[in-house]
């Protein structure tokens, strides 16, 4: 039999409210300790307790970029895990459940499967009275004996996730003593010759992080000292990272009465001069549509994210998709000018995040940050950020002393780069602003000379940021068999099934749409032009990417891969529908 | 030391209507920076959109002039950024009571130093004329022909309701009260909230100044104290026969600004913006 070293997809699973979260935290804990590199990838519907939870940690020896959707090994802590999972268990896989829980009836699984069936509520029984959502941590004990992994290192990954909560001590020790016996039974009642095996290795020790805390990290490194959101999945981990380094980064972040409130604030505070920034989701970036427009209209540098779920209204608000492009291509009403950047993995939401302040700090207009729900929550490990390189540029925010020595200032001074030298309150260079149209000193004005020389003005900004702003990425060979255009987190699906696809001899190469606006639509136009055939790929229905190259190049991408299940997309998945498209 | 010509726009003068109470709250306004000696550079004023709304644009201070409702959360956010700014929040009825009902109400619970005028005119100006949340019961609008089917929302009542810090109503036909409660609100130390009773001369035929004028009476010249919250409730509930202005209620208590770890040390927008985030990065491995 096939034995796979370093190289497994595991899954524990059951009903809400059983601690499978914190479970599957210390399996990919145990798993990093070890030099090993993970991804996890959450399902869950939008209830407090009861409906079916998933956790899944995908390992392998090198960086992972994407869940897939097989398991070799599955917990399961209610029989509804083994019904619905047990179709993607690999050929040789497991499941390892407590029969006093769960009864499995002769041939309810394929004979290929190993069962390992472990005691849990005994073992909990006979150790403890304590809370039976240690049940867990007899599990992953079990999990460590059946993948042949050094016990050690999960017991290293309870105590630091024990130490962080209060009444540590003797969770600690008792969550190890019932890992340690079900890794015992394991090893005295069942052989040691499971199909995957798990080494460590002696690498440096990576990061565990999510796109949302990595957005976070981005914008206190970017000295954004002020965060005003309203909670709504999957954003509302942007707002706690920040909130939970409030003290330690010296930063600010403001619950607001509902998102207009949020984005009003945060534009309020970057008026006055502080890097500012909003985080939400769909529904909640619609009510801050007005202001978004007023963003642009007084050219306030804003920083907005949206972590994108599925719609339409409240869709599926726990699980993941792409179909927020159009909508952030185009929010609010009359034209002004936007950034939009796309970014593709946890470390993109860092670093492009970053760039973002960068980008509304010398352009003075809104930048929107899209991620989803699959990044926003999917935990990678990756190695420590380089922030050597990174450098805070405020645009032309006027200091102290430029604004002493202004005479008749103009806030909205007509330039050709399209823009204005910026004071803030406290500055002596007294100005006003307003959501009417205005002149150079920021009065109403409506005369329509003034009106066209404004709107202009305003959009030149866009014409200077082009410039600035990198072309889309290619990955893979310039010239390939087949090109596959997308944005956001299918980044690393895409990348996956390109190498599956290389096996079969298809090359193909990957235009990541990292930035997505301003649209570099020369550039692309020429290169889609050259391109043998060309497939989209994106979580949406109607092609929103397509749509947008279309409506910038006039390029038609006939040929689609569309998933909008609410789920993410697997590898597996994207290689059999871009090998049919390739032949089809 | 600033003076009122120094708080001047020059030829940029208001677009309102002749004798409308915006000129008067505008001079008041002036006044009150005037009598407090507060450096124009350091004053925010911040609005949404109405003809009230407009005001920041015809004061020499710095002004921002957002959207319909949105004042206060923008005048927020500008405090929060940088706390020695003497930030100003102008709406109108409309704009405070209606578009902005939320954030009226969710800034009365928060004690943050700014202040709140609302110029209440009790219609509709800019648009022409429809009825307001303030519009008073049976009143006839462009959008009420029949009247006003609801009573009117009684924002006084409700700053008690929250034990907003500082409430206050005065009456855009007296210059002078103006003037000096807008001077108390702005130096008070916590949130204030400012009701302004102000006619609309081509809009509202019913509260005129001359209405107004007939009814209303000085809180303080009855030496009313203004330290007591079920008192002010009960002043605030008097109605439209005989109209109290005013401090309802005062009372200092700390300030969130104060209070925050972060926002008690220097304004935010002194802070350093060059931060380590090694240790962060520490954290997660
Ligand atoms: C979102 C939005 N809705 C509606 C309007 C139209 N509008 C402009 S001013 C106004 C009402 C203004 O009334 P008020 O705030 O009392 O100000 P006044 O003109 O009476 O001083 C309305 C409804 C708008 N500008 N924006
Ligand atoms: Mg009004």
């Amino acid at each position: 039999m096939k034995m796979d070293v370093n190289r497994l997809s595991w899954l524990i699973a059951g009903e809400a409210g059983y601690g499978i979260m914190t479970a599957g935290q210390n399996f990919a804990k145990a798993m990093v300790l070890g030099g090993l590199n993970i991804f996890t990838h959450v399902e869950y519907p939008s209830l407090i307790r009861g409906g079916h939870n998933a956790f899944a940690v995908r390992v392998e020896e090198d960086e992972v970029r994407c869940p897939i959707q097989m398991y070799n090994l599955i917990v399961a802590l209610n029989k509804e895990t083994i019904d619905r999972h047990k179709n993607f268990l690999t050929h040789g896989g497991g499941i390892i459940f407590d029969p006093d829980k769960i009864t499995l009836n002769d041939g309810e699984v394929r004979a290929d499967v190993r069962i390992y069936k472990v005691p849990t509520t005994q073992i909990i029984k006979e150790t403890t009275d304590a809370i039976p959502v240690m049940n867990n941590s007899v599990t992953l004990g079990a999990s460590m004996a059946v993948l042949n992994y050094d016990f050690e290192l999960l017991a290293e990954s309870i105590k630091g996730t024990y130490s962080k909560k209060k009444k540590a001590n003797n969770m600690i020790d008792i969550n190890i003593e019932v890992a340690k016996k079900g890794y015992d039974y394991i090893k005295n009642n069942y052989p040691n010759d499971f199909n995957v095996k798990l080494e460590k290795r002696t690498k440096k020790k990576k990061m565990m992080i999510i796109g949302n805390q990595a957005i976070a990290l981005g914008a206190i490194k970017a000295g954004c000292k002020f965060l005003s959101a309203y909670p709504m999945t999957p954003a509302t981990s942007v707002m706690n990272y920040f909130v939970s380094k409030e003290e330690e980064a010296g930063v600010v972040m403001k619950q607001a009465d509902d998102e207009i409130a949020a984005i009003n604030m945060a534009l309020g505070a970057s008026y006055a001069g502080v890097r500012a920034m909003t985080s939400t989701s769909g529904g909640g970036l619609a009510l801050m549509a007005e202001t978004a427009s007023l963003v642009g209209m007084s050219e306030i540098p804003l920083v907005i994210v949206n972590v994108q779920r599925p719609g339409p209204a409240t869709g599926l608000p726990t699980r993941t998709g792409q179909a927020d492009l159009k909508f952030v291509m185009n929010i609010g009403h009359g034209d002004f000018p936007r950034i939009v950047i796309t970014p593709g993995d946890v470390q993109e939401c860092f670093y492009e995040t970053f760039n973002a302040f960068n980008l509304a700090d010398k352009y003075q207009l809104p930048v929107f940050v899209v991620s989803d729900k699959c990044l926003a929550v999917s935990i990678r490990s990756i190695p420590e950020f380089d922030t050597k390189y990174m450098k805070i540029d405020r645009g032309c925010l006027l200091t102290d002393e430029e604004a002493n020595n202004l005479y008749d200032y103009k806030r909205f001074l007509i330039t050709d780069s399209g823009v204005s030298p910026r004071a803030i309150p406290g500055q002596n260079a007294i100005f006003r602003s307003s959501s009417d149209e205005h002149n150079e000193h920021g009065e109403i004005h409506e005369e329509q000379d003034n009106r066209v020389s404004m709107e202009d003005k305003r959009f030149r900004k866009l014409d200077t940021a082009l410039k600035d702003i990198p072309l889309p990425k290619l990955y893979g060979p310039e010239n390939a068999d087949m090109t596959i255009v997308g944005w956001g987190s299918t980044k690393g699906v895409v990348l996956e099934a390109m190498e599956y696809l290389k096996k079969d001899g298809i090359t193909a190469n990957f235009l990541h749409f990292t930035y997505m606006f301003p649209f570099h639509a020369d550039w692309v136009s020429e290169f889609l032009s050259k391109c043998k055939m060309v497939v989209d790929v994106e979580g949406n229905k109607t092609a929103q990417l397509a749509g947008v190259i279309r409506e910038f190049t006039g390029f038609k991408i006939e040929k689609k891969v569309l998933k909008y299940n609410g789920r993410t997309f697997f590898p597996s998945e994207v290689y059999d529908d871009l090998k049919r498209a390739y032949h089809g | 030391m600033v003076e009122m010509k120094d708080l001047s726009t020059g030829t940029y003068v208001p677009d309102w209507c002749p004798g409308c109470g915006n000129f008067l709250i505008l001079n008041a306004l002036k006044k009150a920076v005037v009598q407090l000696k507060l450096n124009p550079k350091d004053v925010v004023v911040v609005s949404g959109i109405g003809c009230s709304s407009k005001l920041p644009q015809w004061i020499n201070v710095f002004g921002y002039h957002g959207v319909h409702g949105r004042g206060l959360p923008v005048g927020t956010g500008i405090k929060l950024a940088n706390k020695k700014l003497h930030v100003i929040v102008i709406g109108g009825d409309g704009d405070v009571f209606g578009e902005g009902m939320n954030h009226f109400i969710h800034a009365l619970r928060k004690n943050i130093n700014i202040t709140l005028l609302v110029h209440d005119n009790q219609i509709y100006g800019l648009t022409k004329g429809q009825t307001s949340p303030t519009s008073m019961t049976g009143d006839r609008s462009t959008s009420s022909p029949r009247g006003n089917a609801f009573d009117p929302i009684n924002p006084i009542a409700l700053a008690v309701a929250q034990k907003t810090p500082y409430i206050a109503r005065t009456f855009a036909g007296d210059l002078k009260h103006m003037t000096n409660i807008f001077a108390d609100a702005i130096s008070f130390k916590g949130f204030s909230f400012v009701n302004i009773f102000q006619s609309c001369v081509t809009w509202n035929k019913h509260n005129t100044n001359q209405w107004f004028k007939e009814r209303v009476y000085d809180l303080q010249a009855e030496g009313y104290k203004a330290d007591n919250i079920e008192k002010a409730f009960k002043k605030a509930l008097e109605g439209y026969e005989k109209i109290p202005i005013g401090v309802f209620y005062k009372e200092e208590r700390p300030l969130f600004e104060d209070e925050h770890p972060i926002l008690k040390k220097t304004p935010l927008v002194k802070q350093k913006l060059e931060i380590d985030i090694k240790r962060f990065m520490e954290e997660l491995v």
